[in-house]
This record gives C-alpha cells, structure tokens and sequence, in this order.
C-alpha cells in the first residue's frame, strides 16, 4: 500500500464544515477546500442518488453578480453559449473560452432580472474568473460585476425523490419549475434561489441561500428526507454520478488546452450569435475538424482506467495483455471510475479524431500491462423520464 | 480503528499474521478505511512463486484510487485469496479476517523483526 498525504496549504471550508464534522465526513482537500469526500462509503451514496436522493454542499463554487445595462451584452461577448435566448428565472450552461478557444471555466448563468445575472463558476477558478471577467467588462461601460461567493452557499438536493421530498418544505408549487429554470422561494423558512439544475444526472434542486443560513437548511433537509432515504453525499459519489451522466470536470475534460468542440460541448457554442471571445478559433476548428475527441471508455476488465493514463490503438483485435508492437497512441484518459449502476470500469479520455469510432477496441496502459477497453459514445447513463 | 496485537505491520500499511513458518498478508483497517470502497483486487502471482520483500505484489482498486500492494517479508507463495475476485468487499469488512490476500511460507523469518508490533503502528499512523 502507498500512503496519502495530506495538502500543507491552510484550505478553505464550507459554511457547513461542522455539519460535516458532526455526520463523521472523511474531508479531502479539492481546489482549496476542504471539502467532505464521503460520508458513508462512496458507492452507497451513489446509489442512494440514483434511487432515492442525496444532498450535497457546493458552497465550494463561485457566484458572480454581473448586472447593469450591458450585463447582456457583456455577457454575450463573455461566453460561446446565446445568453441573449434567456428568459428571466432560465439557467444556462456554457464554457468561458480564451481567445485560443481553450476553456478557462464551465459556468451556469442564470437570469434573474432583466439587466441581473447569477453566474456560477468553479471553486477553483473563482479568482482567474474575477480577474477575466472584470478585465473583459473594461470594454462595456455599464455592467457591474460582484464577486457573491463568500456569503452565498449552495446545496444541490439530487435523486428521484427530490421533489417529493423537498415540496413540503417548499413555499412554492416545485412542478412548476422546470428543468434549468429557477424560482427565488423559501425552503424550511428561508430565502433561497430554487433552481431544477444539477450535475449527477437525476432530477434535482440545487438551492442558494445566504450562508449564514445553510446549516440550518442542511439540517432541515437531512431531516426532511429522512423517511424517504435521502442521504448526505460527498465529492466522491459527485464525480462518480457525473461521469456517469458523461459531464465535463473542470481540470480534467476540460481545461485551457481543450476546447468546447471536441469536448462535445459544440451545443454550447453558437456561431450565429455574433461575436464572442474564442469565436474566430473556434470556427477554425469547426472548419478543419476537431483533432481529437472526446468519448466514453469501458472497460473490458475490471481494472480502472484513471486520469493520465495513455490510450493505445488496438489493432491485435482487443486481447487483453498483449504486447503489440505496432499499438500507436491515440490518446489519454481524462476521468474514471469503477460505474456502480453500470456494474464495469468506465472513463472518458481524448482521442484522435480519426480513431474515435464508438465500439471501436483500445487498449488503456495500467501499469506494466495494456488492458482492452471499448469506445462509446457519452453519456453512460440516462435516467428514465 | 482496529489493529490486533498479535499482528505486525509495515510502514506501507500491510499486516502480517505467522503461523509456525507461514504468514498470512493483508491491508490494515487503516488501510482499507482511508481506500473507502475496494472494488478489485488484483495479484497477479501463482503458488510456488518467490516474492521479495518490498515487491510489489498486485493492485488495489477502490472507486476513487489505485493503490500498490508491497510485500511486508520474503517468501513462497502458498495461497491466494480466491474469494476477493468475487467479493472485494470482504477487504473493508473483514481487513484482518476473510480479507486475507495471500499467504506465503517465510524464506527470511528475520525480516519480521523490522516490522512493526501493533502499538508502534498505532503510534506511527498518529504521527502520519
């Protein structure tokens, strides 16, 4: 066995730390934050998630403010995604791009009001988003820009019982939101943002809320869904479901030397739109092809393909173990994962373009050995609506 | 956590349970405790083979790492855990008991003096 080691640097915590404290959460450090990776074990949680329903504490990530006049403009330039087909209390989820069209962020950008934005960036990145965002908004005279991060916390509720579990406590009719829009209502008493978003691939509420307030939703929730199964779910269960679900993470799929193309986020980005900050690479790259792609892994034996990892073209027809002389690298594992709904070893990894046919049989390197694994297409699972 | 008296330990967390001039070797409740869920465990070794000390001998798989398994002492491989390719569960419920990853016939009994008697390895993990 090879030991862990634990991060120097001071982290930061959620305004939930002692909830988790309390719960008995394993804390592992993730972007600067100390954050809970499980409470009870990561495949339970995982399966209460896609069977009954979990609650996560994502006060990690970043809220920004943008408002004013040109908020819409500004934010039109901002990103690849149309944030102009918004309707008030509509979410929308897109990349930050770089001029090179790399991926500086994954955002969800709400609209509050008509010249009022939310936009949720990841904990890691919420000082390079600031820096970006306020250096771009030089350009546009009126638009306000307000880092929220500090005092808003964030706590995704996820599975099939979700809804079930959180109207009770809900002042508003939860049927009536639909899935990535929002609603500002009171849960348990309190002022949140209801909002029918997640990143697990189940039916789900994320709620904002100031976080001076969160413990107390956080109990009422737990309390709440207790009869119906509801459990605490930590980052491990998190990473698990999304890859599943064949969601990009930010510092694995996407980074700033990938693009949102061959990441399989062309949905997010519209040319027709005008101008954006990434477009003129972007079309390039959608002229010419994208390199290489991104797909699902499974694999063919039980070991699991990590991040980093090389993938090999397989044209020995797939046997495991074997040598192969002429196997030619074609790409690199980005996220994996032993699947606990699909019962096999899954991942996502980079592949040259010409090679990324879906059935089509490679070979993933861990350690000394070549192991077959089979491409597919994204996602991996599905809920049924 | 627990950690039996009548084991000794290594500093990559395996324990060593001797019997005459056999050990049993497995991972330590810390072990599988800071793993979490164990999903495969694999060691690729057959009976009558020669494992050094210090070798590694198979791969830990549980949903969030991969971690290597090293050998606490030298020795013949007699036995391997079977029951792990179905249940590798059994490594977080039982690390001391049906957890067992393989047994070996000791060819350096006097290496077992370098590991650790369960109070130094408690002492050892608080010191981590």
């Amino acid at each position: 066995m090879t030991a862990e080691h634990a991060a120097a640097a001071p982290l930061k915590r959620t305004p939930l730390y002692e909830q988790h404290q309390a719960l008995g959460a394993r804390m592992v450090e993730f972007g600067g934050w100390e954050m809970p990776l499980q409470y009870s074990s990561i495949l339970e949680e995982h399966r209460a998630v896609r069977t009954r329903a979990g609650l996560f504490d994502v006060s990690h990530m970043g809220e920004f403010q943008v408002e004013g006049p040109e908020a819409l403009p500004f934010l039109q330039y901002l990103v690849p995604n149309d944030v102009g087909r918004l309707a008030i209390n509509q979410a929308l989820y897109t990349t930050l791009c770089l001029p090179t069209g790399g991926v500086i962020d994954d955002l969800l950008i709400y609209r509050l009001e008509a010249e009022r934005y939310m936009v949720v960036v990841n904990a890691a990145n919420i000082t390079k988003d600031l820096a970006w965002f306020q250096e771009q908004a030089q350009r546009f005279g009126a638009v306000q820009i307000i880092d929220r991060s500090q005092e808003t916390a964030l706590l995704a509720l996820q599975g099939p019982e979700a809804q079930a579990i959180l109207q009770p406590l809900a002042a508003v009719d939860l049927a009536t939101i639909r899935y990535y829009r929002c609603q500002p209502g009171s849960v348990a008493g309190l002022a949140c943002l209801i909002s029918r978003t997640g990143y697990t691939g189940e039916d789900g509420f994320e709620l904002y809320c100031e976080a001076a307030q969160a413990p107390l939703l956080w109990e009422r929730l737990l309390a709440a869904g207790k009869e119906r199964g509801l459990v605490p779910a930590g980052l491990g269960a998190r990473d698990t479901l999304r890859l599943e679900a064949g969601y990009c993470l930010y510092g694995h799929e996407l980074t700033e030397q990938t693009n949102p193309l061959e990441a399989g986020l062309a949905w997010t980005v519209k040319f027709e739109k005008g101008d954006f900050i990434g477009r003129e690479a972007l079309l390039r790259v959608r002229e010419q092809g994208p390199g290489r792609k991104l797909m699902g892994l499974e694999m063919v034996e039980r070991r699991v393909p990590r991040g980093g990892y090389t993938i090999y073209d397989s044209d020995t027809g797939g046997e495991s173990g074997s040598s192969g002389a002429n196997q030619r690298a074609i790409g690199v594992v980005t996220s994996g994962a032993p699947s606990p709904t699909l019962n096999k070893s899954i991942g996502m990894g980079y592949v040259e373009a010409a090679r990324a046919i879906p059935e089509h049989l490679v070979q993933i390197e861990i350690g000394d050995r070549r192991l077959a694994a089979r491409l597919v297409t994204l996602p991996f699972y599905k809920r049924r609506k | 956590m627990n950690h039996p008296a009548d084991l000794k330990y290594s500093k990559t967390d395996e324990w060593v349970r001797v019997q005459g001039d056999q050990a049993t070797i497995g991972i330590t409740d810390y072990a599988q405790d800071q793993l979490g869920d164990v999903v495969y465990v694999e060691i690729p070794l057959t009976p009558g083979q020669q494992l050094s000390r210090d070798q590694k001998f198979g791969d830990i798989e549980s949903v969030k790492a991969t971690s290597e398994l090293v050998a606490p002492v030298s020795g013949e491989v007699l036995q391997l855990n079977e029951q792990l390719k179905e249940h590798p569960e059994l490594v977080n419920e039982q690390p001391y008991g049906d957890g067992w990853m393989l047994v070996v016939k000791l060819t350096n009994p006097a290496e077992l003096d370098d590991l650790m008697t369960a109070e130094q390895y408690i002492a050892y993990l608080e010191g981590r």
